[in-house]
């Protein structure tokens, strides 16, 4: 049975994604839609990796329920240097490349859950497959918004 | 009836009515002193400009002055009825202090100059602007306060003409999510209710909204049918002791940033007591199961913990609401100026379907507008939507509009959901909208985090056009003032939140060379030479008549439909929409037997996500909704973003009060409302006052991360926890000017920015905040006005405090 890796890889993107929302939130703090959705939707994948991590035990698996955060140093560094930046036009090309990141990393977790999904009914683990439907929704959600920032901030970021 | 107490006696005598009857007639006038009946040369038609109910009333004219006001008694809206900003509000535009000369920024300083100097110098940046960057180096914020024949005109330049996407209102502070949530729930904007189902209804349920302040003459029927035979029972869902809250069968009073949770409490009690239609549900909407499953959790005692309320007193709401027979629901600003705005408000929709109540006497929902046009913005796009409710991502209502206006589809910026406001001030925040031209509102004081809102509106790099009556803080601001005539001088339409449409004539002429909105606005696309396909000129007309007559045509087949209403028709009263040739004297309600505009080909929105805000998709929504039905959306209850901590305990709302409108632009001109309210003050519970030891009339600091407000203090019976503060108290008539000196007085410099994912509307009332004690009173009470929802705690405190100076 190889569901063990697969979550185990789920578990890697799944915080690598919530990193990537956080980095974008702290990154972009002077927009401030930015900001609040960048770290709502971090702690869905947050979420997630807590369940993925309670779940991938009953596979052999031993994962970590809470990644490492980014240092705080870090963080704070980040959004001070967004708010020098913060006043000049090519912060919005900057976010479009970062919500760029956002859903392509959202689209191999989508990915991801899809691969546990179908291995989950393979083998009727009603919990996994319960688990995989919930998170799939969100993630696919992430993505949604991801993509409509995308869309909307294109239409000033790319023309100015 | 006399007037003279009509401050301290703000809805008059009752006339009462019992249930099913006719709200008397009662004709509330109020004429300037020494002016009698028969020195009043004129009776000039209009409607209220200070307040979003619409009340119909006639202006007095002598000598060409204004000189008092009087009720119409056949209007369908107020039956002659005033409240006291109509009676006393009038005085303001006569003030000496209007702008009557276009002011142009010479060497750093605003100087007289000539409509062709201030109109040559926007009009020059502007095409420098298009030429250098195109069309989104320009922004375009508007008001809920122009006229329909001014938003359309707007809309046309501005889409059709500039071609910005960037185009939105001060709506967005007060009324996007009344839009948002019938979009979401109906697929279109348009309110379903009438103010006659008040008549009608045996429960009425009023959520975060304070109607005896905000529309008195609303209330002046509530009041009526509570004192007349078979009174209807209230539910009143409010952190203040409103006088709403004081004579409600049901008062809720839950912690601020908690709506969701409260509603889906009560619907939660809807399906566990078998209230709900279940043959009118699977009939007429979609997602039901959805909400089912999300509010199962929410039990009276989960949510009483969230909330702070009892759970019985969540159970006797739900029973209210599940045993009404005829149910009105009124939604506004406690829950639009919350976090979850569109989420808490598409609830109040769900009450309605889950129990089949809409479309019928007595069933109706006033999802409440916030100023008197605010209706009018949407329906003719000046806000971030698309003229005649028409959905900027169906490319056949885009091509439908492009018809309208005779230019190619792609010229109308439709890539995107249209720029909301908070968007619109960041772009020029990041300095890529180099030109933001402000008509009729006053971000400077009205947008949250006031010292941002500063930096952002006094940036050298940024040409800011301010086209006002007074000069306000931000037109203080400005690089070019252009000055308007007010309402009472110049003609157009307006219409209120149960859809009915008003006409209101000039009275008398603006003052100096101040010039209508509409003259300004057609005047800017005659010099930039706006064309439409055929070469001809884009706007088509120039008077207000003219301009109604295209707007009925753009309207026609829409939702809001005017095709059968004229200047002519509209003389005779109001009229509500849609009013077409199959229905010649208007619509009383939306959906009557539970058909929609909501299909994919009709809708004028797909939706959003409600806790991320993206837009849906054209084949989400086809698959979703194929049929057109309600839709039902719920979304779980989430905590606001920024909670009360060590250093800020407690939780900050502005609002507003009965005698003051906005940034009182207009109401402080006028004596009798700025001697009822005359300075900011703020509101704090008995416990609250104990604990950080502050008395009635002390000076307190209320202080956020944001920034600090002083006010005195008004110890009330708000909810323990809470701090209120007005928002109308600005600057203009500070020695600053347009900020503050030592210490700040708008309760906007302490707001936060942030706003709810969907409707994209401001949170106002969940910060954060601390209160100190600054110096202790000198034995005059607070400012505040002495009764309504400020009513001191105990009738002693106010006494004590009225004497306090005798006895010392």
């Amino acid at each position: 049975m190889k569901i063990g890796i697969v979550l185990r890889d789920l578990h890697h993107d799944e915080t690598e994604l919530a990193r990537t929302l956080m980095q974008l939130a702290d990154e972009h703090h002077v927009d401030h839609e930015i900001q609040h959705l960048g770290y709502d939707l971090a702690d869905w994948s947050l979420r997630h990796v807590r369940e993925i991590a309670r779940v991938a035990e009953q596979f052999g698996e031993n994962l970590e329920p809470a990644p490492d955060g980014t240092p705080p140093l870090v963080d704070r560094a980040r959004r001070w240097a967004s708010e020098r930046t913060g006043r000049s036009k090519d912060a919005e090309l900057v976010m479009v490349r970062d919500l760029k990141d956002v859903y392509l990393r959202a689209s191999g977790v989508l990915t991801d859950w899809e691969m546990v999904g179908q291995a989950a009914q393979a083998i009727v683990h009603d919990e996994l497959v319960e688990l995989a439907t919930r998170c799939q929704a969100e993630t696919k959600r992430q993505m949604t918004w991801a993509n409509a920032k995308i869309k909307e901030v294109s239409t000033q970021a790319l023309v100015v | 009836m006399p007037t003279e107490d009509r401050i301290v006696d703000v809805w008059g005598e009752r006339t009462p009515y019992a249930r099913g009857g006719r709200w008397p007639v009662r004709v509330d006038t109020h004429l300037a002193d020494g002016i009698r009946d028969e020195d009043v040369e004129r009776w000039v038609q209009t409607a209220s400009s200070l307040h979003s109910n619409g009340d119909a009333f006639d202006v007095a004219v002598r000598d060409g002055r204004m000189v008092g006001v009087r009720g119409r008694p056949d209007d369908r809206v107020n039956h002659g009825r005033l409240g006291p900003k109509d009676l006393f509000g009038w005085q303001a535009i006569q003030s000496p202090d209007r702008l009557t000369r276009p002011l142009l920024r010479r060497d750093g300083v605003l100087v007289e100059a000539t409509w062709d100097e201030a109109m040559g110098a926007l009009v020059e940046r502007t095409r420098a602007l298009l030429d250098e960057q195109g069309p989104s180096a320009v922004g375009f914020y508007t008001t809920g306060q122009l006229f329909l024949e001014e938003y359309y005109t707007l809309a046309l330049v501005a889409h059709g003409g500039i071609r910005t996407n960037h185009v939105d209102g001060n709506t967005r502070l007060c009324t996007a999510t009344a839009a948002e949530a019938l979009k979401e729930s109906f697929g279109s904007d348009g309110q379903p209710g009438s103010y006659t189902d008040i008549d009608h209804a045996d429960v009425i349920a009023l959520f975060g909204h304070n109607v005896a302040e905000t529309q008195t003459v609303l209330w002046m029927r509530i009041l009526d049918r509570l004192a007349g035979d078979d009174p209807p029972k209230l539910l009143c869902v409010d952190p203040r002791p409103t006088p709403v809250a004081q004579v409600a069968t049901v008062h809720l009073a839950p912690r601020p940033g908690t709506n969701v949770a409260l509603m889906n409490a009560l619907l939660h009690e809807l399906v566990a007591t078998g209230a709900v239609d279940d043959d009118w549900v699977s009939s007429h909407t979609v997602g039901y199961d959805g909400l089912r499953k999300v509010v199962e959790r929410y039990t009276p005692e989960v949510v009483s913990a969230i909330c702070d309320v009892p759970a019985d007193q969540i159970r006797a709401a739900a029973r209210l609401l599940a045993e009404a027979e005829a149910l009105v629901s009124t939604v506004l600003q406690g829950f639009y100026q919350s976090h979850q705005a569109t989420a808490a408000a598409v609830q109040v929709n769900n009450v309605h379907l889950v129990r089949g109540m809409i479309g019928r006497p007595g069933c109706g929902i006033l999802q409440m507008n916030g100023q008197p046009t605010a209706q009018n913005t949407r329906e003719c796009g000046a806000d971030g939507d698309m003229a005649g409710f028409r959905n900027w991502s169906n490319p056949d209502h885009v091509a439908d509009l492009a018809k309208v206006w005779n230019i190619e589809p792609k010229q109308i910026p439709h890539a995107t959901p249209p720029t909301h406001a908070m968007q619109i001030m960041r772009y020029v925040e990041d300095g890529s909208i180099r030109l933001l031209w402000v008509s009729g509102t006053n971000p400077a004081v009205s947008m949250p985090e006031l010292a941002r809102m500063r930096e952002i509106l006094s940036q050298d790099r940024l040409f800011l056009v301010v086209q006002d009556i007074f000069l306000t803080e931000t037109a203080q601001l400005a690089d070019v003032v252009l000055p308007a005539a007010a309402w009472g001088e110049k003609t157009g339409t307006f219409t209120n939140v149960d859809r009915t449409v008003h006409l209101s004539e000039q009275a008398v002429d603006p003052p100096g060379e101040a010039r209508s909105d509409l003259d300004i606005f057609v005047d800017f696309a005659r010099r930039m030479d706006l064309r439409d396909k055929d070469g001809g000129p884009l706007v088509k007309w120039s008077t207000p008549q003219e301009a109604f007559d295209a707007w009925r045509e753009c309207s026609r087949g829409r939702p809001c439909d005017y095709s059968a209403l004229s200047y002519d028709r509209l003389r005779d009263g109001g009229v509500q929409w849609p009013c077409t040739e199959a229905a010649p004297d208007g619509t009383e309600r939306l959906y009557a037997g539970g058909v929609f505009w909501a299909s994919p080909e009709e809708c004028e929105s797909y939706g959003r996500d409600l806790v991320t805000g993206a837009p849906l998709e054209a084949k989400d929504y086809r698959a979703l909704n194929p049929f057109g039905r309600a839709v039902i959306k719920v979304a779980d209850y989430r905590p606001p973003h920024e909670m009360p901590d060590d250093d800020h305990p407690l939780q900050l709302i502005t609002g507003r009060t009965v005698y003051h409108f906005h940034t009182r632009t207009r109401t402080a001109r006028a004596p009798e409302l700025q001697a009822a309210a005359p300075e900011v003050w703020v509101e704090l519970s008995a416990h609250d006052a104990t604990t950080f030891g502050i008395a009635e009339g002390d000076l307190a600091e209320v202080r956020t991360a944001r920034g600090a407000v002083r006010a005195k203090v008004r110890v009330s019976g708000i909810r323990p926890g809470v701090v209120f503060l007005p928002f109308h108290y600005g600057y203009w008539d500070t020695p600053e000017g347009w900020r503050p000196g030592e210490h700040g007085r708008a309760a906007n410099e302490l707001t936060l920015t942030d706003w709810d994912a969907a409707s994209k509307q401001p949170i106002f009332k969940t910060a954060a905040c601390s209160v100190s004690k600054v110096a202790d009173g000198d034995g005059s009470p607070s400012p505040a006005p002495v009764g309504l929802s400020s009513t001191p705690v105990t009738p002693r405190a106010a006494v004590v405090d009225h004497s306090a100076g005798g006895e010392q």
